[in-house]
């Protein structure tokens, strides 16, 4: 499986934010966003999973099993965790896997999160931290071979992070794929870096981006 | 497993549960009683207005839960996790509707015949009123959620929806009022009603769905 990215120019609001962008990810590739904030790394992350139609170019999934949209190979963890303070963490969870068609188990997701003794606890007493780990859950409990992380670091303590890195490490030696948008070293190993603070804003020919 | 459109109307009513439901009931149970305080102790004009004060009641009523339709799952970035369902957008929404009018009207439609001898309305006349609004508002429940798709992201999304909203709902508000008039045939109104609940049914979804497509833009 092949994630394809060609000449993608996505605008929002009526300006345009990224121009000409170019890459591709194999199974078991990773690569890493940077660039300086409004750079469009979020913006990036978001056209890549369709919630933001490009306005030239495209993206497209090569080699994959079925017809299906792109995004519904992909996993888009983004700034906002999606917990509904109302539900339990079990709940939260069981709803997120069954939205996305997942057949995970749900106790297991949250153990290796490090929430399994919090599943009755409603969403709102929740911290920070505690919320991404959930998200987290999500990506465990609804398998998908794409997975989107926009700054995933953020609000996660230190075990988190390593956390974190082993579910990336996981993922990719399981045949996912992992793009980013983070300044913290996720594990990548000889993973692509695409920087939007440059002219070009496309992955250098010579980078290896299959491992 | 719940197939996706399932998994998001069970949790919109999971959360209705834990977020105050019955709001809309005790506003309704609010109009009805301030009525004859309004227009006077007057049994006859009370039982020919009441039809059009329950329709009344129940229409504003169901304005009341529209600024959190939307407006929470696009706070929290639900709304990223529902286009990410392996399921059509629209049919996503299409369950959150189902949700809204499952939470918020249905209690309105159990309520009306009670409310209705409040007003003293006669009992065949109660009946027809409950079943108009059993076939009426779900096209207010998908009116509203097309509002609440406009405004969704708004600072005062929760007062521009029902500005919206209201002129949209005056063909169901006349045949609603129309299908309950016991001194006339109401199959015309009533095939009315249901013509509406179909359009704005098919059309609801969409339009919210296209709505919030573009807001993401």
């Amino acid at each position: 499986m092949r994630l394809v990215a060609e000449a993608l120019t996505v605008a929002r609001g009526g300006t345009v934010i990224l121009e000409n962008v170019v890459f591709a990810v194999e199974s078991g590739g990773a690569l890493s966003v940077i660039g300086p904030n409004g750079a469009g790394k979020s913006t990036l992350l978001r056209s890549i999973a369709g919630l933001l139609p490009p306005l030239s170019g495209e993206v497209r999934l090569e080699g994959a099993d079925n017809d299906a949209p792109p995004r519904e190979s992909m996993h888009l963890l983004g700034h906002l965790d999606a917990v509904k303070s109302g539900l339990s963490v079990r709940r939260n969870l069981i709803f997120a896997r069954d939205a996305l068609g997942g057949e995970g188990g749900v106790s297991s997701a949250l153990d290796r999160v490090g929430l399994g003794s919090l599943e009755e606890l409603p969403g709102s007493a929740l911290s920070a931290g505690q919320k991404r780990r959930l998200a987290l859950a999500r990506l465990l409990c609804a398998p998908r071979p794409i997975w989107l992380l926009d700054e995933p670091t953020a609000a996660l303590d230190i075990r988190g992070q390593a956390l974190l890195s082993e579910l990336v490490e996981e993922h990719r030696k399981a045949g996912g794929m992992v793009i980013a948008a983070t300044h913290a070293d996720l594990a990548f190993g000889r993973g692509a870096t695409l920087d939007l603070g440059l002219a070009s804003r496309s992955v250098p020919a010579e980078v290896d981006i299959d491992a | 497993m719940t197939c996706p459109p399932a998994a998001l109307f069970l949790r919109d009513l999971a959360l209705a549960r834990s977020g105050g439901a019955g709001l809309g009931v005790v506003f309704f149970l609010l109009v009805v009683t301030l009525t004859p305080f309004a227009v006077g102790p007057d049994l006859a004009l009370l039982g020919r207005i009441g039809p059009a004060i329950l329709w009344l009641g129940a229409l504003l009523a169901t304005l009341l839960g529209l600024d959190r339709l939307l407006q929470a799952d696009h706070e929290d970035g639900g709304l990223d996790l529902i286009f990410l369902a392996p399921a059509p957008f629209e049919l996503m929404i299409g369950a959150k509707i189902l949700a809204h009018w499952t939470t918020t009207c249905l209690p309105l439609v159990i309520a009306a015949p009670l409310f209705g001898m409040m007003l003293d309305v006669g009992p065949e006349t109660t009946l027809r009123v409950a079943l108009a609004l059993l076939v009426g508002t779900p096209a207010l429940a998908c009116l509203g959620t097309v509002g609440a798709a406009l405004t969704v992201g708004l600072r005062r999304g929760g007062l521009l929806a029902p500005v919206l909203i209201l002129p949209l709902s005056v063909p169901v508000l006349i045949f609603g009022v129309a299908a309950c008039d016991p001194g006339r045939d109401v199959t015309g109104p009533m095939s009315a009603l249901v013509g509406l609940a179909l359009v704005y049914g098919v059309l609801g979804p969409i339009a919210a769905g296209a709505t919030l497509r573009l807001l993401r833009e």
